[in-house]
């Protein structure tokens, strides 16, 4: 059986568009929620600036159910939710949702072992300047977990890639979805390895561009 | 000034698990004054020093600046205290992300202070620490020493009463930790500012200290002028640290000496220590001189101590009993100790 190729490319510029779509957006509200999540884990720890155990124990354990759930399980369990937040639990915009609740969380633990890192001295330091605990956050925490962070959440892209794909078994097309559809329901091997190397070219990217801003942000 | 009264810290809760890190500390700390704090490690110093600028918060006592207890105050008031005491650190807490200058900048950054005004006292902090054409270098770009006095430089940028060193110089090379002491004295004498060191190397309490403390176990077991302490340490622990600069052991020699001694045989060996104007006169020749006794100087050392001379010699006395006690009740009334050799060398 002949694949036509000619039909097959608009197809996979659609859905590099889904996928591109789909990790961007998804990123974004990741990192918009993961950052404060990580944060408030280092500061309300023990010996945090703003120790809470209530407020860490609680966060704590709502990371590791989520981290803990295997990403097409969520993508299912939570299709109410999905539904109430973007109308549909179908289709490209429906997956980002569940997207974005694997991954933010997962940011926040990898922002929280990036805030880790930072020397103790440091906040010590900023305490004996009289900085606020605002202005320890934003002028000396962040700042120097800056490196470590962007390396982290390059991981975290690379893991939501990986994610996306399989976001196709709720209609979100992507890259992904056309592996499965095509390459292995049709076993058309020649789209399978299309969107192989397209994924790793991708992965490549990302993590090339991750290493060059930590780089250029610890200059050495 | 500085008063710290009666501070005990408790770490951990329950009966079992408490330590109790500090046992009553009671300092005084004169405007203008270079105090060190000497201890092993354990001792309790890095507690000490981080409870006056409550980075540790003593379980009782008070930490008074100026009159003001910092124990009491609520946190904006205690924040706006901390910006009047500056603290060095021995891994010197530089932040790696920023420049020179932006290190420098910092405190004044956080009390939102013009740019043209931060600009102006960066420049004035780092040529006062000799690190002006580094300033847009990075942290990682320094030696040690330059790191410290980029440390100094910062601690000084709100133009603190106080200045808290943290074993500022335990982690440079010996004549790293001279310019860095030399800069510290400079602070003192230029700037006015009262310094509060701990450290566990005698050698700095020798050279900058005016005063010294010295910390075992949570408590303050000797204190008082820094000559004193190397002069007359009176509790074993101020004696090793003194040894560890001003070697006054016996030599096996003279110790062998000591030991064959008995009652009825005494060894004759004294040590004399004398200070001051009393090391200008020409003290032991004039006692071998009117006392018909013999004088053998068997070990010793005469140094300097902050400008004030101060010997610590071994000598050997034989003659008629009688006259030994008169000779020896000379040199005592001449401004200088001696005191017959003990079996343990003291």
């Amino acid at each position: 059986m002949a694949f036509d190729w000619s039909w097959f490319w608009p197809q996979f510029f659609t859905a590099m568009g889904q996928t591109l779509y789909m990790v961007a957006v998804s990123l974004l509200i990741s990192i918009i929620i993961g950052i404060p999540v990580g944060v408030i884990l280092v500061i309300t720890r023990e010996n945090g600036i703003w120790e809470n155990k209530w407020i860490f124990n609680i966060l704590n354990v709502i990371i590791n159910i989520f981290r803990s759930i295997p990403f097409i399980i969520l993508v299912v369990a939570i299709i109410p939710f999905t539904r109430w937040v973007v109308g549909t639990a179908i289709g490209t915009t429906a997956a980002i949702v569940p997207l974005v609740l694997y991954t933010a969380f997962y940011i926040g633990r990898l922002i929280e072992s990036s805030l880790l890192e930072v020397d103790k001295g440091t906040i010590e330091l900023a305490q004996s300047m009289g900085a606020t605990n605002w202005q320890i956050i934003w002028r000396f925490l962040l700042p120097e977990a800056k490196a470590s962070m962007v390396l982290n959440l390059t991981i975290a892209t690379i893991g939501l890639i990986g994610a996306s794909a399989m976001a196709g078994a709720v209609g979100a097309g992507g890259i992904g979805d056309l592996a499965i559809t095509y390459g292995y329901n049709q076993f058309q091997t020649g789209v399978m390895i299309v969107t192989v190397i397209t994924l790793v070219i991708f992965t490549q990217l990302v993590q090339t561009l991750g290493n060059f801003l930590s780089k250029k942000i610890r200059r050495k | 000034m500085l008063v710290l009264e009666d501070i005990h810290k408790v770490y951990g809760k329950g009966k079992d698990k408490k330590v109790e890190a500090l046992k009553g500390i009671n300092l005084r700390v004169e405007k203008g004054e270079i105090f060190g704090v000497v201890g092993y490690s354990g001792a309790g110093k890095s507690t000490l020093i981080r409870c006056v600028n409550l980075l540790e918060r003593p379980t009782s006592g008070k930490v008074l600046v100026n009159g003001i207890d910092l124990v009491r105050l609520p946190p904006a008031k205690l924040r706006q205290e901390r910006k009047k005491i500056g603290m060095i650190f021995q891994q010197f807490n530089l932040l790696q992300s920023k420049t020179i200058f932006q290190n420098v900048a910092m405190p004044l950054v956080l009390e939102h202070r013009p740019k043209e005004e931060i600009k102006a006292k960066v420049a004035e902090l780092l040529s006062f620490v000799g690190l002006e054409e580094r300033m847009h270098h990075y942290p990682d770009q320094l030696s040690g020493g330059q790191k410290q006095r980029v440390g100094i430089a910062r601690a000084l940028a709100t133009d603190p009463d106080i200045l808290l060193c943290d074993e500022a110089t335990s982690a440079l090379d010996p004549n790293t930790t001279e310019a860095v002491l030399a800069l510290l004295r400079k602070v003192r004498d230029e700037l006015g500012i009262t310094i509060l060191m701990i450290t566990h190397e005698m050698n700095v309490i020798r050279d900058i200290c005016d005063k010294v403390a010295v910390l075992d176990g949570g408590k303050i077991v000797e204190q008082g002028p820094v000559i004193d302490l190397f002069t007359e340490p009176k509790t074993q622990i101020a004696r090793s640290f003194v040894k560890t600069v001003l070697n006054d052991s016996i030599p096996p020699s003279v110790q062998k000496l000591i030991d064959e001694s008995s009652k009825d045989n005494p060894h004759g060996i004294y040590r004399i220590l004398f200070k001051g104007a009393s090391t200008n006169m020409p003290l032991l020749s004039n006692t071998a001189k009117q006392f018909s006794i013999d004088l053998n100087v068997l070990h010793g050392m005469i140094t300097e101590l902050q400008g004030i001379p101060f010997g610590n010699l071994l000598v050997e006395l034989k003659g008629d009993p009688e006259e030994m006690k008169r000779a020896i009740q000379y040199i005592n009334d001449h401004e200088a100790i001696i005191r017959e050799v003990e079996k343990n060398g003291i």
